[in-house]
């Protein structure tokens, strides 16, 4: 951990640490993925500029995927039929790799509003929407999404009326989810790119809705 | 291996706790739902997770879920739902047992 200083001789108050990553806890765990990666490097299953390639392919997807193929549903009904059919297939048209994991899209509608969580571990369809938030991984998330769904998307400001089904879908197996967002109001004029700039990446996971206010 | 549900089925999740690497929370074992979509068949996780292959494939299955099967004091409106992906082997149709 650096020294606590001040940047300013006439300003004697020294700042907080800002703890450097060494300093948290080393778990069993992490000593284990370190050993287990040098090994398969060491035994040239693949190099280190692959994991290093890869880490980085993954770092770079970003909600952005997810909502240019939202926007472009929401303008052809012929696209978004086939990417609520098979989402993997329908982001390979628009040249956007959906990984091989199977994703499906379920659409939210006046009658039904769709969220997503892994209540086991922490499934997410990372390929269209980049790395998942802390709290999608935290524990009090995954527990209470299923249990207290409208308690939990209170606390992120979203209020469905009761009329409206709130549909938990639990990303247990081998599918992925992401949401289909319904397209607001007022939008008729806008082009796919600014209708793609209003799609976020919690509408995609169902913990908002978009408003446009 | 062919699919022994189709949507529409009414089927109930097997209660049963074996140890190992198992995709059924706990919290829909023994409840009640309704099939609502195919899912293709998938090797079996709960092998593939002690290195086996996990073949012949399973089929998975979408089981819709209503909230208030699920949970005896769910605080919303009656139709809250809760939708997963469940194998063929942790499904009985409902008549099978009791629960």
């Amino acid at each position: 951990m650096s020294e606590t200083h001040s940047h300013d001789d006439d300003w004697p108050y020294p700042h907080p640490q800002q703890p450097d990553i060494e300093d948290g806890p080393l778990t069993e765990l992490m000593i284990m993925i370190d050993a287990v990666a040098e090994l398969l490097i060491d035994k040239e299953v693949f190099s280190a500029d692959d994991m290093r390639r890869t880490l980085e392919a993954i770092d770079s997807k970003s909600p952005a995927e997810g909502a240019r193929m939202v926007a472009h549903a929401w303008l052809d009904p012929d696209f978004k039929a086939r990417m609520l059919e098979d989402v993997n297939a329908a982001a390979e048209e628009m040249s956007i790799d959906a990984g091989t994991i199977p994703i499906l899209a379920v659409e939210n509608t006046k009658d039904i509003h769709n969220v997503i969580v892994c209540t086991l571990c922490s499934c997410y369809p990372k390929y269209l929407l980049g790395l998942p938030p802390d709290w999608y991984k935290s524990r009090a998330y995954r527990s209470r999404l299923v249990r207290e769904p409208r308690a939990v998307l209170k606390e992120f400001g979203t209020e469905i009326p009761d009329d409206v089904e709130v549909r938990v879908h639990d990303s247990t197996a081998e599918l992925r989810y992401m949401i289909l967002p319904m397209r607001p109001k007022g939008t008729e004029d806008m082009d796919e790119e600014a209708l793609a700039g209003l799609v976020t990446r919690d509408c995609m996971i169902g913990v908002t809705v978009i408003d446009r206010d | 291996m062919s699919a022994r549900f189709i949507v529409g089925d009414r089927v109930r999740v097997r209660q049963a706790y074996p140890p190992g690497h198992v995709r059924t929370p706990y919290y829909v074992r023994g409840k009640e739902g309704v099939v609502s979509r195919m899912i293709a068949e998938h090797p079996n996780p709960e092998e593939r997770a002690y290195g086996r292959d996990g073949l012949p494939p399973v089929p998975v299955y979408r089981v819709l879920f209503r909230q208030n099967d699920l949970w005896q004091d769910y605080q919303g409106p009656e139709g809250d739902t809760t939708e997963l992906d469940i194998q063929e082997h942790w499904l009985g149709p409902l008549e099978e047992d009791g629960g």
